[in-house]
């Protein structure tokens, strides 16, 4: 058993791309072998070259792209030398592959049901008076609910998580030997999520398959792997059984990686490497950022109660002196029954009749349905929930962006709700809501410089015209975020993902607002670069004696930054109270099913 | 982009799903508006280096070399400049006066006297197609400018603030489009009088809609594109998000657009010449030049078409190529 | 479905009503006096009072403007002075002679032009794709008139290969009876194959122009659109899953590259009807485009006026039906509708 041969065996591969600017090596001397029924994890982040290797394994690699050295023997052949006829055998009969993004993965214009004949007849597996319920067979399969209406449905109809399923289906209609997932996860909800990986393994375990589940999530490959290999810029850096490597990471990066893995038990300053400082932006970092000593602040309610508050809770409370102690005064923003609605379409209800269409449907439909929730200052409150919830129609309208159907919305004792979301720009107010945006990327102009990026508020809100002044304090704030002043002068195309981040918090916080609505800020991050996105945040909020609303999806994130939760769903809150309070005993069944699906590294 | 930056493996430049379609079709992706949503939404679907200090290359290191990787382009640019001489120094160049007529020497073939030939009133041709460059590149260059002051203008306004504005813009441009173009353009110059400021408010009239349409597109794209939103935080009114924001990211558009229209224009202007509703004679003009030669040119006097109507070629698949080029400089994925 | 075309045809009656107020708009435009224009060069002051009255030019904007489409609702389009008939009638007579022209063009423009670009796309870098390169951004470089021309030297007078350009048919023989008014099909219905050929050798070179002219747009738009499907991510999975070529690129690929090509042609026909115009003065060819040039240089101008109305409309039409057909090809299109 020990000797047996892996069905998949990769050695020495190294993958080159011709480029612009010469030949850039991908994947370099990697190692990989599976074994039959093993669900192996490759996790690395972005550049890290496991996606390159799987599409070398298939060798369906980009034009551009080419095996420069190594072999890929799979159920004992050489991959190497099989003509590109045979491969095409191999593929989907053997060797199946699943990617991100679902809905982009099936062919817009062409039923699901004969996307899925397609693949059964190019491999034989059924004739054609048999291949039509076997399509529907293989629906049936991956759980989709009624599949022989489905068949006949096209992939725009379906939601995400169903095209997830048809994916699926395709790629396990031949029954093939091995399954190799490409962050088949990512862009879904995490109840979703788990329900598509459950699946995922319940098919492959059933028929004895191998499984590649190739990730950036430590937690999903933690849950489903056997055996986990940790690439990164193009090497492999180990590769160990999954408890193994979890319990005893070997390799420093490893170790770097899951420390900076958002997961429970831990403080902010856990995620960072271990020899690292916080960011030079501050002046004396106090001991008690570090969780060392109990400062003022720490939490009434845990003290009473006798118990040592968690070091979740303990980092946090040095971190919010005030939110402990109670609200001091009128809270900063309070938001009263707000509700949004969007009109369903532009018909009249006569017109509507007129084409006989159920008049009832046009009723409008409401994205926020009446909410209540306040933020004290100094308080960092997060917002979760799925998509489609309203968190982001919420943190909207809070920020004066759209405008509300009805409600109200107090800030500072000011009814901004009133003002229309069009001339709040150049309201006194607007200075001090700000909010840093999901996407870095799209949130700078791509024709701005960062210190143009940056200045924007100076010059439009701040009332510094003078040029000197204002490099002046665009440096200093660079300073403040950690952004090296030298690449003050570079377009966002010349920036990382972390640094374009650090532009738009530099931006946000150039004013010293009061309240910053941070949008899922770190979601498109690495896990190591999120670890010191957050670290930042967390400083400056304190520094700087801000407030947080931080929309989020990310259970764990929000357990790490935010004093209290609200859980959202379809419009209206679920729950909301003090984070360790709902995300240790909720109260909801919407929260403990979210809770429940997010998948957890042994740590 | 660095390479390594989409770790989805495929390492094209150009592959990402922005498709040469979106920008001549502007169509809305019907399936944006699919109510399932539990899919979040994937604004970049790739995580960028942790840390990449990359070399900076400005606008001009970019274009030497997108011209040193495409001779085509190079070649494009030279054609250009000889075109802009021709234009600007024409009368000076040429060897004879362009309307000196001598019937003596009419109809004679190329020679090394007149390089390319004489018509039938014993006007030397090669004078006569220099000095038309002149007029046939003015009126392109003067209908471009037009359409692009008030089909970008406007097209902007659409894209940007929606509502009315887009409505009207839009019924606008649908009306001109609902004309097979050169048709209308026949029609306005017929209308307004066979002058060369005719031509080109005509010529300028039927490239509206095409204007309208890309500049909308464009600004319809970054209207919700988080740097607006981030600059409506930062305290600016939506008509200085337009002019500061908005306008410079259209104008690289709009300019390949100019370059591919300047080549339609000629042709335009050309075309209502030929069939008698663009300059009149004596004037050198390509199109004119053509017709006059076209009766001549099934009995055997093929070079008194054949010249100007080589120009006319040249100069248009020289802007063809550079509005080619300069797509490539300005939006690498929309290559063709 | 039914619902649909209802709801498209709604759509182009707007379209239909800005076609007439622009016509309408550019006969009040006419610089000098709109009647005289209407009663020749040659009449006399009465008879230009007379023309006056009969226009109506004597009435306010609005009640022009009620007559002006009174009439077109009859189908009075005018008369023409120098053919002595209505314009309608005069349309309709010529109208058949461009519809084959045009049609025979596109025909042969897409049926090279389509495969063309789509193995351009295919074998991207190879021969083919730099052929296709070439080809589309010459032939849209070509004035239509110059082509025509160059084809007629070459092949007609050089080469002696085609038929004179002198219209559609050689004065030897005499018209069909008509049935469509496209000579090729009323000559093999009156099986009358000699005759078949001698039509179909006149529109070799005027066809060969036109489609020289459109095939440029349609085997670019195919090449770009083939070239963004095949890197698209559902033909990734299709090639992940082991589809043969043939299936990846015609079913996943080809049919999915079509949408935006059907759009472009569209406007393509744009060009052509006004290509059209062009080529008919190349090759004499007694089309309406012609008919509206000849009668252009005689300001004659009732034709003019009825030739731009009836382009229009025809291409409105055109539309709808590139329209309906996208909405076949579409089914996300057809959810919406």
């Amino acid at each position: 058993m020990t000797t047996a041969i892996p069905l998949l065996s990769v050695r020495d591969l190294t993958v080159e791309f011709a480029t612009r600017r010469g030949k850039v090596r991908a994947v370099e001397q990697v190692d990989i072998s599976i074994d039959r029924g093993e669900t192996l994890g490759i996790v690395g982040e972005s550049g890290s070259g496991k996606s390159v290797t799987s599409y070398a394994v298939m060798r369906i690699l980009d034009r551009a792209g080419r095996i420069a050295n190594g072999s890929i023997v799979f159920g004992g052949v050489d991959l190497g030398d099989v003509s590109e006829v045979e491969m095409r055998d191999l593929r989907g009969r053997e060797i199946s592959m699943i990617f991100q993004n679902p809905r982009a993965a099936l062919n817009p214009i062409r039923k699901v049901g004969k996307q899925i004949e397609d693949v059964l007849l190019r491999h034989a597996q059924a004739a054609r008076s048999a291949v039509k319920r076997k399509a529907i067979d293989a629906l049936r399969r991956v759980r989709i609910a009624d599949p022989e209406e489905r068949y006949h449905a096209y992939p725009f109809e379906l939601s995400g998580g169903m095209c997830q399923r048809v994916v699926i289906a395709l790629a396990l209609a031949c029954r093939p030997q091995l399954l190799i997932a490409d962050e088949p996860t990512t862009g879904l909800d995490v109840t979703t999520q788990k329900a598509v990986m459950d699946l995922v393994v319940e098919l492959t375990r059933e028929r004895g398959m191998s499984t590649i589940l190739i990730t950036h999530d430590l937690g999903l490959a933690a849950a489903y792997c056997d055996r986990v290999v940790v690439m990164e810029k193009g090497t492999v850096v180990e590769a160990a059984p999954s408890r193994q490597i979890f319990a005893a990471p070997a390799h420093p990066y490893t170790r770097k990686l899951m420390k900076a893995t958002p997961r429970l038990g831990i403080g902010l300053r856990d995620l960072l490497p271990g020899d690292s400082s916080p960011p030079a932006s501050l002046a004396s970092p106090s001991p008690r950022l570090r969780g060392e000593g109990r400062g003022e602040g720490a939490f009434p309610q845990a003290q009473t109660r006798g118990e040592a508050p968690s070091p979740g809770a303990q980092a946090r409370a040095d971190l919010s002196p005030q939110a402990g102690r109670g609200k001091a005064g009128a809270p900063l923003l309070a938001v009263d029954n707000l509700v949004k609605e969007y009109p369903r379409n532009s018909m009249t209800g006569a017109f509507a009749k007129l084409l006989g269409r159920n008049p009832d449907e046009e009723k409008p439909f409401r994205a926020v349905g009446g909410i209540n929730f306040t933020i004290a200052r100094g308080e960092s409150v997060g917002l979760v929930g799925e998509s489609g919830c309203g968190k982001s129609t919420t943190s909207m309208m809070v920020m004066r962006l759209i405008d509300k159907t009805s409600g109200k919305i107090e800030f500072d004792g000011e009814d901004i709700g009133a003002i229309p979301a069009r001339q709040f720009a150049t309201q006194a107010a607007r200075k001090r809501i700000q909010m840093v945006f999901q996407d870095a990327t799209d949130s700078l102009n791509p024709r701005f410089t960062a210190a143009r990026a940056i200045a924007d508020p100076l010059i439009r809100l701040g009332g510094i015209k003078n040029g000197v002044a204002l490099r002046a304090r665009c440096e200093e704030l660079a300073t403040e975020v950690g952004l090296p002043v030298a690449l003050l002068d570079r377009f966002p195309h010349q920036l990382s993902g972390g640094q374009k981040a650090r532009v738009g918090i530099a931006r946000a916080i150039a004013l010293r607002p009061k309240l910053v609505i941070l949008d899922e800020p770190t979601a498109a991050l690495d896990v190591s670069v999120q670890a010191v996105v957050l670290n930042l945040l967390a400083d400056l909020k304190v520094q700087l004696g801000m407030s947080y609303l931080f929309v989020s999806h990310d259970l764990n994130v929000v357990r790490l930054l935010c004093d209290r939760v609200i859980v959202m769903r379809a419009g209206e809150i679920v729950e909301q109270g003090l984070s360790d309070e709902v995300l240790d005993a909720p109260k909801s069944d919407y929260t403990r099913d979210l809770i429940a699906a997010i998948p957890h590294p042994p740590m | 982009m660095s390479v390594l930056s989409d770790d989805r493996g495929q390492m094209s430049d150009d592959g990402r799903q922005m498709s040469d379609v979106g920008s001549l079709v502007a169509n809305d992706s019907p399936a944006a508006g699919s109510s399932f949503s539990d899919l979040r939404p994937l604004t970049s679907d790739f995580r960028p280096l942790t840390s990449d200090i990359r070399p900076q290359t400005s606008v001009l290191h970019h274009a030497v070399y997108v011209i040193g990787e495409n001779p085509v382009t190079g070649f494009a640019f030279a054609l250009f400049l000889l075109i802009a001489v021709c234009a600007i120094f024409g009368p000076l160049v040429a060897p004879y006066d362009p309307l000196a007529s001598d019937t003596a020497a009419a109809y004679q073939s190329p020679s090394a006297a007149h390089w390319f030939g004489t018509d039938q009133l014993g006007r030397d041709i090669m004078s006569r197609v220099i000095t038309a460059t002149r007029l046939d590149l003015a009126i392109a260059v003067f209908s471009v400018a037009l359409v692009l002051l008030l089909g970008g203008v406007s097209g902007v306004m659409a894209g940007f603030f929606g509502g009315w504005t887009d409505r009207i813009v839009g019924r606008l441009a649908d009306t001109i489009m609902a004309f097979p173009l050169f048709v209308l353009a026949m029609g306005i110059v017929a209308a307004l009088g066979n002058t060369v400021t005719n031509i080109v408010i005509a010529t300028a009239i039927i490239n509206f809609p095409l204007y309208a349409r890309v500049a909308r597109a464009e600004a319809n794209v970054r209207r919700h594109a988080g740097f607006v939103q981030a600059a409506r935080l930062t305290g600016n009114s939506e008509m200085r998000i337009v002019l500061t924001q908005i306008l410079p990211n259209v104008m690289p558009i709009m300019v390949v657009q100019m370059s591919l229209t300047m080549g339609y224009a000629i042709l335009n202007a050309a075309g209502l010449s030929f069939i008698g509703l663009g300059v009149r004679p004596p004037t050198a003009e390509w199109g004119i030049m053509v017709a006059e030669g076209a009766a001549e040119m099934v009995s055997g006097k093929w070079w008194i078409a054949f010249f100007p109507g080589a120009a006319l070629m040249i100069s248009v698949f020289c802007f063809n190529l550079l509005g080619d080029g300069l797509r490539d400089i300005v939006d690498p994925q929309r290559r063709t | 479905m039914l619902t649909q075309i209802g709801r498209r045809l709604a759509t182009v009656i707007p379209s239909v009503i800005g076609v007439i107020i622009v016509t309408f708009l550019l006969t009040r435009v006419l610089p000098g006096d709109t009647a005289a224009y209407f009663a020749g060069p040659a009449a006399s002051a009465q008879a230009i009072e007379e023309v006056r009255k009969q226009l109506g030019l004597d009435k306010s904007l609005p009640e022009q403007f009620g007559r002006y489409v009174t009439d077109l609702a009859h189908g009075d389009l005018g008369k023409s002075l120098t053919t002595g008939q209505s314009v309608t009638a005069d349309i309709a007579a010529r109208l058949p002679a461009s519809a084959e022209l045009t049609l025979i063009g596109l025909v042969i423009a897409t049926s090279i032009a389509v495969p063309l670009g789509a193995l351009a796309a295919v074998r991207q870098g190879s021969l083919v794709d730099h052929a296709c390169r070439i080809i589309t951004t010459a032939g849209v470089s070509l004035p239509v008139f110059f082509t025509g021309l160059l084809l007629a030297y070459v092949f007609y007078y050089q080469l002696g290969w085609a038929a004179e350009p002198l219209g559609r048919l050689s004065f030897l023989y005499s018209p069909p009876p008509t049935v469509t008014g496209f000579y090729l099909i009323d000559s093999l219905a009156a099986r009358d194959f000699e005759l078949f050929q001698a039509a179909a050798a006149q529109l070799v070179l005027p066809a060969a122009t036109l489609a020289i002219f459109s095939l440029a747009p349609i085997a670019r738009m195919t090449r770009a659109s083939m070239l963004s499907v095949l890197a698209s991510d559902f033909v990734r999975t299709a090639r992940a899953s082991g589809l043969s070529s043939g299936t990846v690129i015609v079913t996943y690929a080809f049919r999915n590259a079509m949408l935006p090509v059907v759009t472009t042609l569209g406007m393509v026909f744009s060009f052509l009807l006004g290509a059209n115009v062009l080529v008919e003065k190349v090759f004499a060819w007694p089309g309406i485009g012609s008919y509206a040039v000849e009668a252009l240089i005689t300001s004659d101008f009732a034709p003019v006026q009825g030739f731009v109305l009836t382009m229009a409309v025809l291409y409105v039409l055109l539309n709808l039906a590139i329209d309906l057909l996208y909405g076949l090809i579409d089914p996300r299109i057809r959810v919406e509708g």
